[in-house]
């Protein structure tokens, strides 16, 4: 005897923090409805200040393990995020077409498009130092190198209009080249954590390299901007005024910030989240 | 760097005292005319300040004027980006990068040609020694403009697989510690990769950089390419929140970096700043000692200490740190602090009786928070503003010496006992400009130098300079890289090119 389809299991919607799946400490939530009705999809956590320094924390403290794995290690991780996001083809498309609406052929591109960035910044963490990273012919007996480092801890705030793709080009790009990273999904299409932060789970990432939140940037913008351990903010939607306050909170310690990405599938994107360290040596005796 | 060498043998006491009289060997000033009042240079022309305001540059060895400088207001600094908005649409911008190139070319030849009168008039204006602008700035400053020339045609290789082009009129701001090396920094890649120049110097060093000016005009530099206005804080304020500039650079203090930063916020200027730092120099008990000494010196007294970049937080390994701190002491006796126009002199004036002022205060500072205070028994010159070299020994990580940079001859010293320390000590900090390390062991150099949070690290040797390599810090040392092929990335707009 089956049961009653209305009684199937629903999934709850929760953030990604530290490698856990938790609730938001503040026990709030926000609807998301079934495109174009008023049924209600699914209860998605509306991240907190406080979800966002956990998240900060989690992101610290994975950082320069995540920095000192080897380039071919993370290009091999990147790479099993592309798999693992295949492996989830169904979820992804079953929700961006509840939620979104979209076609079956528009959710099943947009996924397409998604792991080809996996790809594409997998392809590309042993080689984008190779590709700026220079050898310095300075006048006088020494070795002069530049190479290239990650910035640190980067948050990303996404745009309010939601592509699967572009937001994965976005989180790959910062995590190739060692940086960690807190994400902030705003509503629209923010039904897609659960199937992506079950990607970042099941990909060998360590944890606290991908953090996922869903919540409202109008509340948690500033707190972004003025956190001393975020090293680089980027800034994807489009309100200027959030960007010239989250400029002029981000002075405080200097931070990085990066605004609205063009060519997202670009050595450019991964140059946005690097440091160049030049390392000095004497050549003799 | 060029500080002297005295071979010591004896090294067992800290009151070794060498009687090397050293003859007065002074450089002559009659190569250098100084114009009594200095005009502004807008469009290709030198003009009158449009408040008819001076203000006076002294020689700091000296405390004695040495020239009166236009001071410019909001409107002389309108006149100078509109001039410089035209060159890069009527001229600079319909060159070809050869040609902006033939130019640079022809900028540094003219500057070796007559280097020896811009050191001995930057050594007049800023008070370093005459060997250390005589060997190092103005052959720098030279090889800068040589560099960047080159890279004019050239700059599809900037960064490969994007398209660039220039990012239009640039306001440059610069420090008074290398007044004109400073100012090839920025000039040179802003001309080469196609934009052009309103720059301002610091108040107290304008000099050499009005004579750049006339080297400029005497290489035919079309009019409003590279523009000059002179002034203090009230006229770089006016360049960086001018509507019409497209990027700004600036040189100096982590704090007026910040207000600069604040100022930016919310346009489409490009900004990249050079700031503060705190640098660790660490040596490890497998380090060269002597040579690890001299590169001690070199890295905090080099230039009084007024550099960005100076190793001013000494990190020794504990089991060699009394055997090191002895003969620093002993290096310190040695040190000639005089004079700037001997070429005897090891550590020259301090650029302003304000600078002197802030580092005495933290040198009080210093003494009030209880680290072991020393300085060396050495003669001072009885005029001008000159600080003695000293150092603070067992600074805790907690101390004002050990966060706070004091831009002046001030070194703070504590211990570590293995590299993890150091490595902590060093990066606790939030600026993130330079560091030093040294160890006869190569793995553990590597290692240590991957782990700083540094943009240059200088591994058994210091405070080395070149066109061809970056420079530019982490964190709150600022945003950017002057130099190298990374020094062209602030200049150039980009985009995908084709795939």
């Amino acid at each position: 005897m089956s049961l009653n389809k209305k009684m199937q299991i629903a999934k709850t919607f929760k953030l990604f923090i530290g490698g856990d799946f938790p609730r938001t400490e503040s026990g709030r939530s926000f609807p998301v409805y079934r495109f174009k009705s008023k049924d209600i999809y699914a209860n998605l956590c509306l991240a907190s200040r406080k979800d966002l320094r956990n998240a900060i924390t989690a992101a610290q403290g994975a950082q320069s393990g995540w920095q000192n794995r080897s380039a071919y290690n993370r290009g091999q991780i990147l790479y099993r995020m592309a798999e693992m996001m295949e492996g989830k083809r169904s979820e992804f498309v079953d929700t961006m077409s509840d939620t979104l609406g979209y076609t079956s052929a528009k959710a099943n591109t947009e996924v397409d498009k998604a792991i080809d960035s996996f790809i594409y910044f997998a392809g590309f963490t042993d080689k984008y130092q190779q590709l700026v990273g220079t050898v310095n012919p300075v006048s006088g007996p020494h070795h002069n190198f530049t190479s290239c480092e990650a910035v640190g801890v980067v948050g990303l705030i996404a745009a309010k209009k939601f592509s699967l793709s572009d937001l994965v080009s976005q989180i790959a790009a910062i995590i190739a080249s060692g940086n960690t990273v807190v994400v902030l999904m705003q509503t629209e299409g923010a039904a897609t954590i659960s199937p992506l932060a079950e990607v970042m789970a099941t990909s060998d990432l360590p944890k606290g390299v991908v953090n996922l939140l869903t919540g409202q940037a109008e509340e948690l913008y500033t707190h972004f901007g003025s956190h001393m351990e975020v090293h680089s903010l980027s800034y994807q939607d489009t309100d200027k005024k959030i960007l010239g306050e989250i400029q002029t909170l981000g002075v405080e310690n200097m931070k990085r910030i990066i605004k609205p990405i063009n060519d997202l599938k670009s050595l450019d994107h991964i140059l946005n989240y690097v440091e160049y360290k030049t390392v000095w040596h004497p050549i003799g005796n | 760097m060029q500080t002297t060498k005295e071979n010591s043998k004896s090294t067992d006491s800290q009151n070794t005292k060498f009687n090397f009289d050293y003859a007065p060997a002074l450089e002559s000033t009659d190569i250098v005319q100084i114009k009594d009042r200095n005009l502004l240079f807008i469009d290709g022309k030198w003009v009158a300040p449009s408040q008819g305001k001076y203000f006076k540059t002294i020689n700091p060895a000296t405390g004695l004027p040495l020239a009166e400088i236009a001071e410019a207001s909001t409107k002389d600094v309108d006149n100078a980006v509109k001039a410089a908005r035209k060159a890069y649409t009527k001229t600079w911008s319909k060159l070809t990068g050869a040609e902006r190139g033939r130019y640079l070319f022809r900028i540094a030849r003219l500057i070796q040609e007559r280097a020896r009168e811009l050191a001995v008039l930057e050594t007049m204006d800023n008070g370093k020694p005459i060997k250390e602008s005589r060997d190092i700035d103005i052959p720098l400053v030279a090889a800068h403009f040589f560099y960047y020339a080159g890279w004019a045609d050239k700059l599809d290789y900037a960064i490969p697989g994007q398209k660039v082009s220039p990012v239009g009129v640039v306001g440059q701001i610069i420090p008074w510690n290398f007044p004109l090396l400073m100012a090839a920094w920025k000039i040179a890649p802003a001309l080469a990769c196609g934009n052009t120049v309103v720059i301002k110097p610091a108040e107290t060093t304008s000099l050499s950089l009005l004579l750049l000016v006339q080297i400029l005009q005497e290489a035919g530099l079309p009019d409003g390419v590279v523009n000059v206005i002179t002034g203090a804080g009230e006229t770089g304020t006016a360049l960086v929140a001018h509507a019409d500039i497209n990027k700004v650079a600036f040189t100096g203090s982590t704090d007026v970096g910040r207000l600069i930063a604040k100022t930016v916020a919310g346009t489409n200027k490009k900004l990249t700043l050079e700031l503060g730092g705190k640098s660790a120099h660490i040596i490890f008990e497998d380090a060269a000692i002597e040579q690890a000494v001299e590169g001690v010196i070199n890295g905090i007294f080099f230039n009084q200490g007024h550099v960005c970049c100076a190793g001013s937080r000494l990190l020794l390994e504990e089991s060699v740190s009394e055997i090191f701190v002895e003969k620093l002491k002993i290096r310190m006796q040695q040190l000639r602090v005089g004079n700037p126009l001997d070429k005897n002199t090891d550590i020259g004036a301090i650029n302003s009786s304000t600078e002197l002022e802030k580092i005495k205060k933290l040198i009080t500072t210093g003494q009030n928070e209880g680290a072991e205070f020393f300085e060396p028994n050495i003669e001072m010159p009885d005029k001008g503003y000159f600080q003695k070299p000293c150092f603070f020994n067992r600074v805790s990580s907690a101390f004002t010496l050990s966060r706070v940079e004091v831009f002046g001859p001030v070194l703070a010293i504590s211990t570590f006992r293995t590299t993890q320390e150091a490595i902590a000590k060093a990066n606790d900090t939030p600026y993130g400009l330079a560091a030093g390390i040294w160890s006869e062991k190569g793995s553990k150099v590597h290692k240590v130098a991957s782990s700083l949070k540094a943009g240059v690290i200088w591994a058994n040797t210091y405070n080395k300079f070149d066109p061809t390599s970056p420079f530019g810090g982490y964190n709150e040392s600022g945003w950017g890289r002057e130099g190298g092929r990374h020094g062209l990335f602030p200049y150039l707009n980009t985009k995908q090119g084709a795939k």
